[in-house]
């Protein structure tokens, strides 16, 4: 370690505020949560939204109240999950993968301080990181989808380019392959920065670009982007799908489902365990089996969705918690079995 | 490439290449009178922000683009007041409302819609909607002419056209007008102006007004025409790109309408074409994709576009003989 001269006086100081340090110990047990968003931003409609559902869910509960914060720039990660630690919050819940290094770095100066990191596994004794099958997820929208359309073609929209988004792809394509095995899938990705988590009008270009080739149902793993997918496929009279949140309100009527991502069960949960003194660090996988993914089904999209569709999507559901339908993970071996 | 394909792309370019012409056209007005303008961006933002707010409050899109141009205009009268009263430096002021408007339209967003900075979505007449040219079903089956006129000129939003008919305007106003013939020479020769005994001062004070009012259209058409409400830094740098445009046109209107068409068509292709197999290549990276508009873009204005020369007086501000 480069810095050990620095981290010297820091240790004696330490053991000099030992005394304080005992009590911030005991602290840790008390719930003081911070959470901290992405880059699309609390209000982004999905996957931030989520969290922030999640952990408004806590405090309306339990009346304790929580620490936010938006990042304005990539920059800002360190810094937010440092400042947010030194305060001594408890947990601290950082919603992206994102994350991932920073998490890496700040952690373990925190020993005290437990840490939930979402979409990414990060391995150290004070992190909790949850992370979701969101293949499964996809696979069921994509059956839906599958069935819905007239012309055979569907469309994809991500946000950025990175092997998460590529898993919701995957899933979706072998969901739409396995109802409908003549269908043509078009992808398309926003972007490679971070940028591509809030850009609508290239959302809605890309969408509508889609729509031109035919597409009839879009389904969009694109964050604050997607706002602008879903406006596209509405206002071309066609189907859109949600993600992580439920999507179905913004168009009744053009919103086919959305892909359930209970970013919020994750986060109200991680607050609870440790006000409940239930806390658990490592890796928690949430899947079908365990609800942390599904498809949204409200009084926006009733009407959309026939029997027929539900049955087969419920059994698809069935049959992948049975272990009968083995879907595709792409970020395990970086392809995709289907187009 | 099939017809259809290339109608999505043109169609396509159009959209995407608007808002850059309008705002390519408002930095036209302010630098052809010796006024550079890098606020651009700026100026679309707040006006992007205003239209969204006040459309989503009112629920009528005209009342949102007025209020738009409103916030544009004020943003332009502050870089007047700055450079032209204030005689201080152009590119420093442009900078400054860059940073006033990304940091105010967000701060004022969260106070207002407590909603991170958005704008609540925008539905049916809070939006400009697409609009069918009159006669556009009569003439769909003349052959090319309704090709061209009933598909392809047909169905945009309202203010597409008006970006459209701004070009012949601008170019009608500043060669064939008294008041075009001042604004040109008032950035090439202040001192010829004033003592011809027109005012430098007034002429420049216009010019950045138009130019306000045009960034004004700009931004609203992006959150009321594009997108549905203002999302916080949604402009994208769309204000630098239409200054590339301009400096690509050489700070002439009809040039500037290609120019911003060429810009628009290069992020057109960069859309449709990203994760498409070309024959014994295979797949085209979708970051090649992306980055080809900035690429050719570097290529033209480093290889096209020969000498361009800005206005004589561009950027200093004009102190009169003591």
């Amino acid at each position: 370690m480069k810095w050990t001269a620095a981290n010297g006086p820091r240790r004696a100081g330490a053991a000099v505020l030992g005394l304080a340090l005992t009590a911030g110990a005991a602290n840790a047990d008390e719930i003081n949560p911070a959470v901290i968003y992405d880059l699309g931003g609390k209000f982004d409609r999905s996957f931030n939204q989520a969290s922030h559902t999640g952990a408004e869910r806590f405090r309306e509960e339990t009346g304790i109240a929580y620490r936010d914060f938006e990042l304005q720039s990539d920059a800002q990660r360190e810094q937010a999950l440092r400042r947010f630690a030194e305060q001594g919050h408890n947990p601290v819940i950082v919603t992206g993968f994102a994350y991932g290094s920073a998490m890496e770095e700040i952690a373990p100066d925190f020993p005290d301080t437990n840490f939930v990191i979402i979409d990414m596994v990060v391995d150290l004794p004070n992190v909790r990181s949850v992370v979701f099958n969101e293949h499964e997820g996809s696979y069921l929208v994509g059956v839906l989808g599958a069935m819905a359309s007239e012309t055979g073609t569907l469309g994809f929209v991500g946000g950025m380019d990175i092997p998460l988004i590529r898993k919701f792809a995957c899933g979706y394509v072998q969901g739409v392959m396995a109802t409908n095995p003549d269908a043509t899938v078009l992808q398309n990705m926003t972007g490679t920065t971070g940028a591509a988590w809030n850009d609508p009008v290239r959302g809605g270009e890309l969408a509508r670009a889609q729509i031109d080739q035919g597409a009839d149902v879009i389904y969009h793993a694109a964050g604050g982007t997607g706002v602008g997918v879903l406006q596209a496929a509405a206002d071309a009279d066609v189907y859109g799908i949600g993600v992580d949140s439920n999507q179905n309100y913004m168009h009744p009527g053009n919103v086919l489902t959305s892909m359930l991502k209970r970013v919020d069960v994750a986060v109200y949960d991680a607050m609870m365990d440790v006000k409940e003194g239930e806390w658990t660090t490592g890796v928690v996988v949430l899947g079908l089996a365990e609800d942390g993914v599904g498809w949204a089904l409200d009084e926006h999209n009733e009407d959309l969705i026939t029997a027929e569709m539900r049955e087969a999507v419920e059994e698809a559901e069935r049959r992948i918690i049975a272990g009968e339908i083995e879907v595709h993970d792409y970020t395990t071996d970086g392809t995709c079995p289907v187009q | 490439m099939d017809l259809a394909t290339a109608l999505a792309i043109a169609e396509s370019s159009m959209r995407l290449a608007a808002p850059l012409l309008l705002a390519c056209l408002a930095g036209l007005y302010s630098e052809r009178a010796g006024i550079f303008d890098i606020g651009l961006e700026g100026k679309m933002l707040g006006a992007a922000f205003g239209a969204g707010a006040v459309a989503a409050v009112t629920g009528s899109a005209w009342i949102g683009l007025a209020a738009g141009m409103a916030v544009s205009t004020v943003l332009a009268l502050i870089h007047g007041l700055a450079s032209i009263t204030f005689r201080g430096n152009q590119i420093i002021s442009g900078v400054a409302i860059n940073f006033l408007a990304s940091g105010l339209t967000a701060l004022i967003g969260q106070n207002w819609f407590g909603m991170g900075g958005q704008t609540p979505q925008l539905f049916g007449d809070q939006r400009f909607l697409a609009v069918e040219l009159p006669l556009a079903g009569a003439l769909r089956d003349v052959p090319v002419i309704g090709f061209l006129y009933s598909d392809f000129l047909s169905g945009f939003t309202v203010l597409v056209y008006v970006a459209l008919l701004a070009v012949p305007l601008t170019w009608w106003v500043l060669f064939r007008t008294r008041f075009g013939l001042r604004l040109r020479a008032v950035g090439e020769n202040p001192g010829a102006v004033d003592t011809a005994g027109i005012s430098v001062v007034r002429l420049r004070y216009q010019a950045v007004i138009i130019t306000g009012l045009l960034c004004g259209i700009a931004g609203a058409y992006l959150a009321t025409g594009m997108a549905a409400g203002f999302i916080r830094d949604m402009t994208a740098g769309k204000g630098f790109i239409a200054l590339a445009a301009l400096i690509f046109a050489k700070w002439r209107p009809w040039p500037a309408l290609w120019a911003c068409l060429l810009f628009g068509f290069l992020e057109a292709i960069g859309i449709r074409y990203q994760g498409v197999t070309i024959p014994n290549v295979g797949t085209v990276p979708v970051q090649l994709m992306q980055a080809l508009p900035y690429i050719l873009t570097v290529v033209i204005l480093a290889g096209f576009v020969g000498r361009a020369i800005p206005p004589r007086a561009g950027g200093k501000p004009y102190v009169k003989e003591r």
